[in-house]
């Protein structure tokens, strides 16, 4: 499943997308996060599934523009922490 | 003075099947879905629709999920005790005070659309009350893609009472009403409630008719779950739950605009959510026996 965690507003789309048949809840992401965006639990939105599964936490599911700004400067942007600890590439951002 | 009328109120109901005999039944289970703006109860005997409830959220959860579940059950001489499993989704689904499991209505609305329009559909827009949830399904109903806008009422039934309210049109009459304008106006410029609100009031004084403005309304508001859309790949069949999809002026326009039509139902739309609860529960209810 694509679980799509963010929003749309007029300034744009500001979503983290994370593929959960690729995830298997290793929580790297976890960690390697500076501003602890994601956790790691059993899957709210596939009650069936048994393996636990990365989600971005509920407080900031509607700031992530503002939550993820320091890790995206304007101009020498290194690889985004959450997206380089991922071992499965199984996150992406949409900005 | 006058009682003023509430042109925003739609009507709340219950239904159970009266053929039906729930005693003998192997698995009762139900799904409460306790949303910004209204709350469900279904209760789902061995898999079957046997009742179900449709009314506003009060201001506390935990009440409004015991007014949902109870009233779905009056008259059928089932008590709580009766019921195996029961699972809470919507927003407060944390707060319902005996479900055995909260679910997210995310799982519960692919899993309640596809029971209500069948298998082939794939791609389920939920317009509630306070949020908008597109999601992509398999042919059993689990989510293969979502996305949620829960930032804004913007789009949404809430946004749709305030129009009602402020033009003075029963909100069940709002859809038909936008469609009978003999040319689509220009949208109105923001779905913001606050914004468009402003917005309509002042097309009001510069003497557009009501049905007119209601249009521009509606159009905006399709344009806007459109834009949504776009990140999650619309495919067929399409399908609308929730609260809007009772609106035609909406509905119409959005399948205009995405070129798709919308699959129609004999179920409510607004259950969806709470409809899926209740086939978890019993899927989870299988599971534990088995265990």
């Amino acid at each position: 499943m694509i679980a799509n965690y963010g929003y749309k507003n007029g300034s744009g789309d500001f979503f983290i997308a994370i593929d959960t048949d690729k995830c298997d809840g290793c929580g790297d992401c976890v960690s390697a996060c500076p501003n602890n965006v994601f956790v790691v639990g059993e899957d709210p939105n596939d009650p069936l599934r048994d393996e636990p599964v990365a989600m971005v936490g509920e407080e900031h599911r509607k700031k992530l523009k503002y939550t993820c700004a320091p890790c995206k400067p304007d101009r020498d942007r290194s690889a985004l922490a959450c997206v380089a600890a991922c071992k499965p590439l199984a996150i992406s951002h949409s900005w | 003075m006058t009682d003023k009328k509430e042109f925003w109120r739609w009507k709340e109901y219950r239904w159970h099947d009266e053929t039906m005999d729930w005693k003998n039944a192997d698995i009762i289970s139900t799904g409460v879905d306790i949303g910004s703006v209204s709350s469900q109860a279904v209760i789902l005997v061995d898999g079957k629709l046997y009742a179900f409830s449709n009314q506003r959220t009060g201001s506390d959860s935990p009440e409004s999920a015991n007014q949902a579940i109870n009233w779905a059950m009056e008259n059928t001489g089932m008590t709580l005790d009766d019921i195996h499993y029961s699972v809470g989704t919507g927003y407060g689904r944390v707060n319902v005070p005996f479900a055995d499991k909260a679910i997210t209505e995310i799982a519960c609305h692919a899993r309640g659309g596809n029971f209500m329009y069948g298998p082939s559909v794939r791609t389920i827009l939920d317009m509630g009350g306070q949020d908008c949830k597109a999601i992509r399904c398999d042919e059993k109903g689990k989510v293969e893609a979502f996305l949620m806008n829960d930032k804004c009422a913007a789009g949404t039934g809430r946004g749709m009472e305030v129009f009602a309210d402020l033009l003075s049109v029963p909100i069940e009459e709002v859809g038909e009403l936008s469609l009978s304008v003999e040319e689509e106006p220009e949208p109105v410029s923001s779905t913001c409630v606050v914004f468009a609100k402003s917005e309509a009031s002042a097309l009001l004084r510069e003497g557009w008719p009501k049905h007119k403005v209601l249009a521009a309304y509606c159009a905006a508001m399709a344009h806007r779950i459109v834009t949504l859309l776009e990140r999650i790949d619309v495919q067929r069949d399409f399908a609308i739950t929730g609260g809007i999809a009772k609106n035609s002026g909406v509905v119409k326009r959005l399948e205009k605009e995405l070129g798709l039509e919308a699959l129609k139902s004999t179920y409510d739309s607004q259950i969806a959510g709470a409809l899926g609860g209740a086939l978890f529960a019993r899927a989870l209810e299988t599971k534990r026996r088995k265990s």
